[in-house]
């Protein structure tokens, strides 16, 4: 038995961070506070301490700048992992990834290779309002040239930013806030989770569920609930939503013909848009049912509790889907 | 500083080779033969020429859309630059990225940009590498005075103020951002006083002086090399051609343009080195000659690679 340790999300990725930068010297952070304070919620300290200003960088508050260096560093072959705090201000930093970082190496003919890492933090659940709790992953998701991983826990946390950080491409890692504080037994010794491979986290056989990033909490509640109302979901956390493990995806639902997508972010031009189209195309005949998704409805995220509950999926409005499709 | 004749030969022959290469570019986007947009820089030549004749290919620059000067200058290959902008396979970058984004990493071009001002931000990772890596190389970004009203410009230059990066920033002054004219979005009348605001030094120059531009970029170079942080280097310039090849630049006032091809950078050098006996007017027609050769090898070496395939638009986009 491989020794255990209990651990939460944010040490994960720091102890995922703090290897790396141990084992590979061209590995450094780059943020607002993420040396001195280790972030807003203390991600990365102790970093600086470890590894030094040089590989611990504190800038101006200038998205745009910050992943545009890593880019232009990650060209000249260093690993920059930066933080961008909350996933809304990323909307300053589109340029990078879109423009310049997921085209570069493509336009170059491969001259040049992309190797960084942008952390981005979803916040949804915390009432922290429109500007701190969007899930924007779906347009990182729609660009060629580039991953996007979402971990869900300690394990995936740990095992995907290793992954992350040792790519060759730029990699959005977007961590959840609302989970960083629980724990879990993961490996005392290294690990990988590898990048565009989804994970069954219960094998069922009436109806699979697709996951994404800290939803997967919400679905394992729902796969309890379903089991004792006698259905066995199997649920797979997808993980990587660019490249889309679609694979995995099909091999589920050609088991269980039936199709739940759940996430945080909006459902219209959502992952699950993407994931249910590609699924009628191929597996139309395999099908009980139509494919369900289970996101938020199209309209902004509000700090006001009782409209955020509204507006976030969670287990019920899961379990709901799930049994208007079993018929 | 007392500039040898070697260097006056090279600032020479670096205009030239720029001039010439643009002034063929121009018949070969007109023949419709050059695909996608094409913004010249011929005018402006003594900056790059003046700049880059203190690099060496482990130090790097990035440019604009009005790029094709600065890789000239800086020792790209000439001949995959001109397959590149007529989308060739043996283009620099396989024929993807054409006139506004090409890069020839090699010589340290890190690339143009078809976003204004984007090339000040990316610099800033080449710098901090530069500096990770304890070197002694610098990078060094071109931009337009129309670039100076971006986030980019105030983003990037108070990162390498802050983070002391041996980033050089290089204005060329052409007195238009498109149609544009500078006093209508510039309320300063030199650019360089700016640098004051993130504790950097900056200099304004007449950019139709090579020689100048040499001196005064050999001191940026020395400030970024001595690790002492960025620095901006304003040189006075104007373009001879539109904002884009078809402009037919109805904007310009009367007589402005006469005005500048006077103080061409080119003919202005020419005089002085007959002046001061570095070359005779054989002797600068011979470096003609050599320039327009490579550049009439080039096109045919363009015109003979063959179009990319379709496969092509799917390789090279991960790692
Ligand atoms: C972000 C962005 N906005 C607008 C444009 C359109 N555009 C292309 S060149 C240009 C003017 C740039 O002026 P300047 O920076 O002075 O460079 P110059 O063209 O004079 O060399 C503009 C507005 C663009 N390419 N990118």
């Amino acid at each position: 038995m491989a020794e255990m340790k209990k651990i939460n999300v944010q040490w994960a990725i720091n102890h995922a961070i703090a290897e790396e930068m141990r084992r590979d010297p061209s590995v450094f952070i780059i943020g607002e506070d993420v040396g001195g304070p280790g972030g807003p919620f203390g991600v990365t300290r102790g970093i600086k301490a470890e590894f030094g200003p040089e590989r611990a960088v504190d800038t101006p508050i200038s998205e745009g700048a910050i992943v545009g260096l890593c880019c232009g560093a990650a060209a000249a072959g260093l690993r920059p992992v930066a933080e961008i705090m909350f996933m809304n201000f990323i909307t300053l930093a589109v340029e990078e990834f879109y423009n310049q970082g997921s085209k570069m190496r493509w336009m170059f003919g491969g001259q040049v290779k992309q190797p960084f890492v942008v952390r981005a933090m979803t916040a949804g659940g915390f009432g922290a309002g429109p500007h701190h709790s969007s899930s924007l992953e779906g347009w990182f998701a729609s660009m060629p040239g580039m991953k996007v991983v979402m971990p869900s826990n300690a394990y995936t946390a740990k095992g995907l930013m290793k992954s992350a950080i040792r790519d060759d491409n730029p990699v959005l890692y977007v961590e959840p806030l609302s989970s960083y504080t629980i724990k879990q037994d993961i490996p005392v010794d290294e690990y990988l989770v590898p990048i565009g491979k989804a994970e069954v986290v219960t094998q069922g056989s009436d109806v699979t569920i697709v996951s994404v990033g800290r939803m997967r909490l919400e679905a394992e509640k729902a796969v309890a609930k379903l089991k004792a109302d006698g259905i066995n979901a199997e649920l797979l956390d997808l993980l990587t939503v660019n490249p889309l493990p679609m694979e995995d995806i099909y091999a589920s639902v050609k088991k269980t013909n039936r199709l739940v997508i759940i996430h945080e972010a909006k459902e219209v031009m959502g992952i699950g848009a993407e994931i249910a189209a590609s699924v009628q195309e191929k597996l139309f005949d395999w099908l009980d049912a139509p494919v369900a998704r289970c996101a938020a409805p199209f309209t902004h995220i509000a700090f006001q509790p009782l409209l955020e509950k509204h507006y976030l999926p969670n287990a019920d409005k899961l379990v709901a889907k799930v049994k208007g499709l079993m018929g | 500083m007392k500039i040898s004749k070697d260097v006056k030969i090279d600032l020479y022959t670096r205009m030239v080779r720029q001039r010439i290469f643009e002034d063929e570019t121009t018949v070969n986007f007109a023949s419709g033969e050059m695909p996608g947009f094409l913004h010249l820089s011929q005018g402006e030549d003594a900056v790059p020429a003046g700049v880059c004749a203190n690099l060496s290919n482990e130090d790097a620059i990035y440019t604009t859309h009005r790029g094709h000067g600065c890789i000239i200058a800086k020792g790209a290959e000439i001949k995959p630059m001109m397959a590149e902008l007529f989308g060739r396979i043996d283009g620099c970058c396989k024929g993807r990225a054409g006139s506004m984004h090409f890069a020839d990493v090699k010589t340290g071009c890190m690339g143009s940009n078809g976003i204004v001002g984007e090339g000040m931000r990316i610099a800033l990772g080449t710098a901090f590498a530069q500096k990770y890596n304890k070197t002694n190389n610098i990078t060094v970004v071109f931009f337009g005075e129309g670039a100076t009203g971006t986030g980019a410009f105030h983003e990037s230059f108070n990162m390498a103020a802050t983070l002391k990066l041996p980033l050089v920033f290089v204005c060329n002054i052409n007195l238009y951002a498109q149609m544009t004219p500078k006093s209508v979005h510039i309320a300063v009348e030199d650019v360089a006083v700016r640098a004051a605001g993130y504790g950097a030094p900056g200099v304004t120059i007449d950019g139709n002086d090579v020689e100048k531009v040499y001196e005064e970029f050999a001191k940026a170079a020395k400030h970024a090399r001595a690790g002492k942080g960025p620095y901006l280097l304003e040189c006075k310039t104007y373009r001879h051609h539109g904002h884009f090849e078809g402009d037919p630049c109805n904007y310009r006032p009367e007589g402005e343009l006469e005005e500048w091809m006077k103080k061409d950078p080119i003919v202005l050098y020419e005089k002085k080195l007959k002046k001061e006996a570095v070359l005779t007017d054989k002797e600068m027609q011979a470096i003609k000659d050599t320039a327009r050769k490579e550049v009439i090898d080039a096109v045919a070496f363009a015109r003979a690679s063959a179009m990319p395939e379709v496969e092509e638009l799917y390789k090279d986009i991960l790692a």
